[in-house]
């Protein structure tokens, strides 16, 4: 490896993460601010996160928003699992293209208009508004993120595993959970976390289906800022970046001790 | 006696009125949409026996295969397996197993999670998965193995894995699906005498699907060479090399010069036959031969059935001259390419039971080429 460092490289490298981070990380400085005006620097303090902790609407939101994300990232995690099999497995049925093209439309939908087209759903059957439409929203949309990702990971994947299976004794359930489910585990772990944060962070789709005593953390920001800019909003998204950042360092972590556990069997035999 | 081959055979349970198939497809036919992949096919396979499906890819013999296990439903007809009807018996209560031509084996279990993973499906108590897998870990010798996963493994090694997971169950009937394709040449040859071992020591009937002639022809019992969804010939691989039914067998199973002609004096047990190569051959036949004078008939015979000469030999029929075309030394055996006045090209070989020879011959020398009546077969189709 070259260790040499020449000042382009140096500089290109510190432009490039300044051009990523700088914006979080003045957020993450500027929760610790004393001063109740967002940009200018009073000192340090911890006073807004003690004040976003006994802020009831935040917390609610946040409750909210991480029992929405719960539910719907499983649930949709489960329906993308099952398309995506059904997709992958009966490659010649009538309109299979149509099929799949009407699974990867919602990828592209502008989310106004998925927003709105639940809106007239639910409001149409008479739906009351709140928790539930809200997670029936984020079910649909994020569905097919799920699929796509499981998908992918279908494709590679040898369909003379499930039959050697049921051929050593499993019935076609046993097989896909004994065999198929454990082989394409990781991509669908990875389909239910990206649910999970696209739910998490959308505003769009929550401001259309939501009601009254169903308001998301990101739909209560967005009111907050309209009315300036507290520290207590920077507080909040430093925990969220801190919740997000231990998931992907915990996740990393195990991929790593697993690599390392089988490095080791190998350097044994 | 007098027995086609050089092999003598004990185990001929397929000529015993008495013995009862183990498994037989009566009238089966398997159709993908209008695709016939198996067309009304009657087979009887007996127990221990080592049994080939020998042909070219697209033939139906992987579809009959998965029919047996379980992964296809025949269209019509049925299949018994020891007297029982296999109909609407799902994979998973078959008492037979399938080595996949993928070898299938699972990414996520270590080599002995594999092997004892039907053993556990199987409800079978803990200590006794470990003794018998032990045992099939020996046998297949991947002891120092048992821990890695199948990615940390050797084509060879995998392969090994995917045999030992389908015989720890001791099923009635091992299904073979191109289980040497993915091994190089040497590798193939060693592993098909293991086969051939292990199948007897532990007295299992094989199926084996291939399309290498000359694995089926080392391993097996018998053959049955298949072609466009029906069995063309089945028999022993003596019976395949030197007594093939048809054209087409001839031609799959090794190298076969086939001289088309027509058939004009008849008596039994012989036949002239006039080639279109201008020479007359006579040829010994069977009490089936069939073919009536001015028939067209095919005159089939092996390479090392030729006899070379430089001189003429003094019979009258059975003998060709032509130019050498080719010559190819393999060692044990060199190959003459000889083409015929006419035009056709004849292969003839000469085993080299010595070091040296006298007056070898070369490329553009006349030779003679001659053989026995009964050293090739006349087919009628």
């Amino acid at each position: 490896m070259n260790r040499n460092w020449s000042i382009f490289n140096i500089v290109s490298v510190v432009l490039g993460f300044a051009f990523l981070y700088l914006p979080i990380v003045l957020l993450i400085v500027y929760s610790f601010n004393a001063s109740k005006l967002v940009t200018v620097w009073g000192g340090f303090s911890t006073r807004w996160y003690s004040e976003m902790l006994s802020n009831q609407g935040l917390m609610d939101a946040a409750w909210v928003t991480f029992r929405v994300g719960l539910l719907s990232a499983t649930v949709a995690t489960v329906l993308g699992t099952l398309a995506a099999l059904a997709l992958v497995r009966h490659t010649r049925f009538r309109g299979r293209t149509l099929f799949t093209g009407m699974v990867y439309a919602p990828l592209v939908m502008p989310e106004v208009i998925t927003g709105l087209s639940l809106l007239l759903l639910f409001v149409s059957v008479g739906f009351e508004r709140g928790f539930w439409t809200v997670s029936l929203a984020h079910i649909t949309f994020s569905m097919c993120f799920v699929a796509v990702v499981v998908q992918s990971r279908l494709v590679s994947y040898d369909m003379s595993l499930e039959e050697a299976a049921q051929d050593l004794g499993c019935t076609p359930f046993e097989a896909f959970y004994k065999v198929t489910l454990p082989v394409i585990l990781p991509a669908v772990i990875a389909g239910w976390m990206l649910a999970f944060t696209l739910s998490l962070d959308d505003l769009v789709i929550a401001s259309f289906t939501s009601g009254p005593g169903a308001t998301t953390l990101p739909m209560k920001i967005f009111s907050q800022v309209r009315l300036g800019v507290t520290p207590e909003i920077n507080a909040v998204c430093t925990v969220l970046i801190g919740l997000v950042a231990t998931g992907v360092i915990i996740a990393s972590l195990i991929n790593k001790r697993k690599m390392v556990r089988e490095a080791r069997i190998d350097s044994k035999v | 006696m007098k027995s086609l081959g050089s092999t003598r055979r004990s185990f001929t349970p397929w000529l015993d009125k008495e013995t009862k198939p183990y498994i037989s497809f009566q009238n089966v036919t398997k159709k993908f949409g209008d695709f016939v992949a198996v067309d009304n096919l009657t087979l009887n396979i007996y127990e221990r026996e080592f049994y080939s499906l020998l042909g070219p890819s697209g033939c139906g013999k992987t579809t009959l295969l998965r029919m047996l296990a379980g992964f296809e439903e025949p269209t019509s007809g049925e299949i018994f397996l020891d007297g029982v009807s296999l109909k609407g018996v799902p994979p998973h209560k078959r008492p037979v197993n399938m080595m996949f031509q993928s070898y299938a084996l699972f990414p996520h279990m270590s080599v002995r999670d594999n092997i004892g993973f039907g053993l556990k499906q199987a409800g079978i108590a803990k200590a006794q998965i470990t003794e018998r897998v032990d045992a099939i870990l020996k046998l297949v010798k991947l002891e120092e193995f048992a821990k890695r996963k199948p990615d940390q493994l050797s084509g060879g090694q995998r392969q090994r894995v995917a045999l030992a997971r389908s015989v720890v169950l001791r099923p009635k009937l091992l299904l073979l699906d191109e289980p040497l394709g993915a091994l190089d040449k040497k590798l193939r040859e060693e592993t098909q005498f293991e086969l051939m071992d292990l199948q007897h020591e532990l007295g299992l009937t094989f199926m084996i699907v291939t399309h290498d002639q000359e694995e089926a022809m080392t391993m097996s019992d018998r053959i049955a060479v298949m072609d466009k969804g029906t069995v063309i010939q089945t028999g022993t691989p003596a019976e395949i090399y030197e007594a093939p039914n048809s054209r087409y067998v001839a031609d799959f199973i090794g190298t076969v010069n086939t001289l088309e002609g027509k058939v004009k004096e008849k008596a039994a047990g012989k036949v002239k036959i006039v080639g279109k190569d201008g020479f007359t051959i006579e040829a010994a036949t069977t009490d089936q031969f069939a073919l009536n004078t001015d028939d067209t008939a095919w005159f089939s015979i092996r390479p090392e059935k030729i006899k070379v000469s430089r001189s003429k030999p003094d019979k009258q029929t059975n003998a060709v001259e032509g130019e050498v075309w080719d010559i190819g030394y393999l060692g044990d055996m060199t190959l003459f390419n000889v083409m015929l006045d006419s035009g056709t090209i004849m292969r003839a070989s000469v085993l080299n039971a010595k070091r040296t020879v006298d007056d070898p011959i070369g490329y553009e020398d006349r030779i003679w080429l001659s053989f026995e009546p009964d050293a090739g077969i006349v087919l009628e189709r």
